[in-house]
């Protein structure tokens, strides 16, 4: 029977032939991740079940990158709990203050997760990891206490969807803007319960950076995973990284899709999402006069160096508008330390930036810029609900790191074009 | 062997709808199973009978990731969820409390507001008596009847621990 990639996977791990849609399957998970916000839940269960062991040290990881470094003494106490845990369990991918970066960055960077893994992360956007040709899926604090004991879990296999991307793409248009782009297209639960696939030869042109991008946001989409199917672009990043062995699985000639869209990328213009929801999608030129605050640079979707690369591009030479504070965050240590050694923070700081140490920070509204009452934002993260970066009445726009540079300088939403 | 009066339900039932954020300051089942779809239908819990089985729409819990939806549920007597869908993680989380939910989008739209339904989990079948049809879904594996007869998944984990300490 011709199977998708994501059936592949599922099939693999559960040590079956083949498996179909809505079939629930118990499955191996070869990582299983955790939060400074959801693990202390799953350690309490652990420790509840007399549990002593994690199935293996190796497999398990924990990253408190939401409230660190500690913003305040409930985060500490969460994080102490993750700290004493890894210690006890002689835990090898704990990461501390220092080391650490934003997981969903961190860990395709540090060859902890490869191709044709299944792992399931106590996050909703463990499905980032679908750009390495992983099936990589965001599960509850239960489901991780559960899964760190027994290195296993239950699956239902889900219903695949394809997205054909095509043709070239214009200037300041990423990877970002196609997932936009996409969801505004099918709303905020138009792939609820499917694995989403993204193909095609606009995909196959995309740096690794800008498809984890891609990924990263098919929860935003209700997607339960957002795969790629590896090619040389992935396996060049995964090469030098991988600390296992890995395996590439592409969807069968033949397998079936509950539905496939195609995509012209040469069609599209950078894109923002307006408040409050990530299907409010909007071609930055006719969003109008939209005075801002604040303007975030950083998060598993966009802190890459690539995301930094574009960001310095625009903000070169240029100052930020004077009522607009600019938080530039590089998602992890090794992408900090890279673009200190490409000059880029010498670029954001005489533009007037603030540049901070690896964290979530305000992306989920915890502390490195949260906004307050009436304040907008331009940010290249993913979620833009009703209250997400602060105060409920504070507003969110999503967008590419040009974008947002560009919107930084002018005070308002604009298009690169408009500064360069 | 599941048999009760039906009680339906339209599209996107949503978290909030089943257990109010309001009454999150507990966790204790029985608490929350006075409030229990109180939004939808403010009588339901008082009214529901041990047994009984809820029939919804599309999209069933979608919403937050709170346990406590399932947990609810479960506390108010309801044996089993019929629905067309369920958004992703309600669907984890009812079985991982141990509550029974199928997929059969022919049955709900057959079945009508208190009919006395049957769900055969083993067969995978909802069966209509007040109408006297039957509806196949795709039928929960053993593993996942396994973990329902057990209450949920950290039972499930509890006995797979013990058996290979022993
Ligand atoms: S950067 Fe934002 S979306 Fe990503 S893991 Fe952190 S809080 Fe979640």
């Amino acid at each position: 029977m011709a199977m998708t990639m994501a059936e592949k996977i599922l099939a693999d791990h559960a040590g079956f032939e083949e498996v179909a849609p809505g079939q629930i399957v118990n499955a191996r998970v070869d990582i299983v991740l955790g939060n400074d916000v959801t693990a202390p839940i799953a350690i309490k269960a652990f420790r509840e079940l007399g549990a002593e062991k994690v199935f293996d040290s190796e497999r398990v990881v924990l990253v408190p990158d939401h409230f660190t470094p500690n913003k305040d003494i409930k985060s500490a106490q969460q994080c102490k709990v993750l700290r004493e845990f890894a210690r006890e369990q002689g835990l090898v991918h704990y990461f501390e203050v220092g080391q650490m970066g934003i997981e969903h960055a961190l860990l395709p960077e540090q060859g902890i997760v490869v191709p044709g893994d299944l792992v399931v992360g106590a996050d909703s956007h463990t499905c980032t990891y679908g750009a390495l040709g992983a099936f990589a899926t965001g599960v509850g604090s239960t489901d991780l206490a559960a899964a760190m004991i027994l290195g296993e879990l239950w699956f239902r296999v889900p219903e695949s969807m394809l997205f054909i991307y095509y043709g070239h793409r214009g200037e300041y248009v990423t990877g970002k803007d196609y997932v936009l782009h996409t969801i505004g297209l099918i709303g905020v639960d138009g792939a609820r319960y499917r694995a989403m696939e993204f193909t095609g030869e606009a995909i196959t042109a995309l740096p690794m950076d800008e498809r984890f991008t891609m990924s990263n946001m098919a929860i935003e989409a209700g997607g339960k995973a957002g795969l790629i199917a590896p090619d040389q672009v992935t396996l060049e990043y995964v090469r030098p990284r991988a600390k296992r062995p890995w395996k590439v699985y592409e969807s069968d000639p033949g397998a079936s899709y509950v539905e496939a869209l195609e995509i012209d990328v040469s069609r599209l213009i950078p894109v923002v999402a307006l408040p409050h929801l990530p299907e409010n999608v909007k071609p930055v030129a006719e969003v109008g006069e939209i005075p801002i605050d604040q303007v975030v640079i950083g998060s598993c979707t966009n802190g890459r160096i690539t995301d930094l690369r574009q960001a310095a591009q625009v903000l070169k030479g240029r100052k930020v508008h004077p009522y607009v504070r600019l938080i530039i965050i590089p998602a992890t240590q090794e992408i900090y330390r890279q673009a200190m050694e490409e000059g880029l923070f010498e670029i954001f700081v005489e533009a007037g930036a603030a540049v901070s140490t690896p964290t979530c920070g305000p992306c989920l509204g915890g502390h490195m810029g949260v906004l307050a009452e009436g304040e907008r934002a331009v940010a290249t993260t993913n979620r833009n609900f009703v209250g997400r970066m602060g105060h409920p009445k504070s507003e969110v726009y999503l967008s590419n790191p040009y974008v947002a540079a560009a919107s930084a300088i002018a005070g308002r939403i604009v298009h690169p074009m408009e500064v360069l | 062997m599941i048999r009760g009066r039906a009680w339906k339900f339209g599209d996107h039932i949503d978290t909030d709808v089943i257990i109010p954020a309001r009454y999150l300051n507990t966790s204790d089942p029985g608490e929350l199973a006075r409030h229990c779809m109180e939004d939808a239908d403010p009588q339901f819990a008082s009214k529901v009978r041990s047994g009984d089985v809820i029939v919804a729409g599309e999209n069933f819990g979608c919403g937050s990731s709170r346990e406590h939806a399932p947990i609810a549920i479960k506390a108010a007597g309801v044996a089993c969820v019929v629905a067309k869908s369920f958004a992703r993680i309600f669907y984890r989380n009812a079985f991982n409390t141990g509550l029974p939910i199928v997929e059969c989008p022919e049955g709900v739209e057959a079945i009508q507001d208190g009919d006395e339904v049957e769900v055969d989990l083993e067969r995978g079948v909802v069966r209509d008596i007040t109408r006297g049809e039957e509806y196949p879904f795709v039928p929960i594996p053993p593993f996942m009847q396994e973990l329902l007869s057990k209450g949920g998944l950290l039972e499930y984990v509890r006995e797979r621990m013990s058996s290979s300490a022993g």
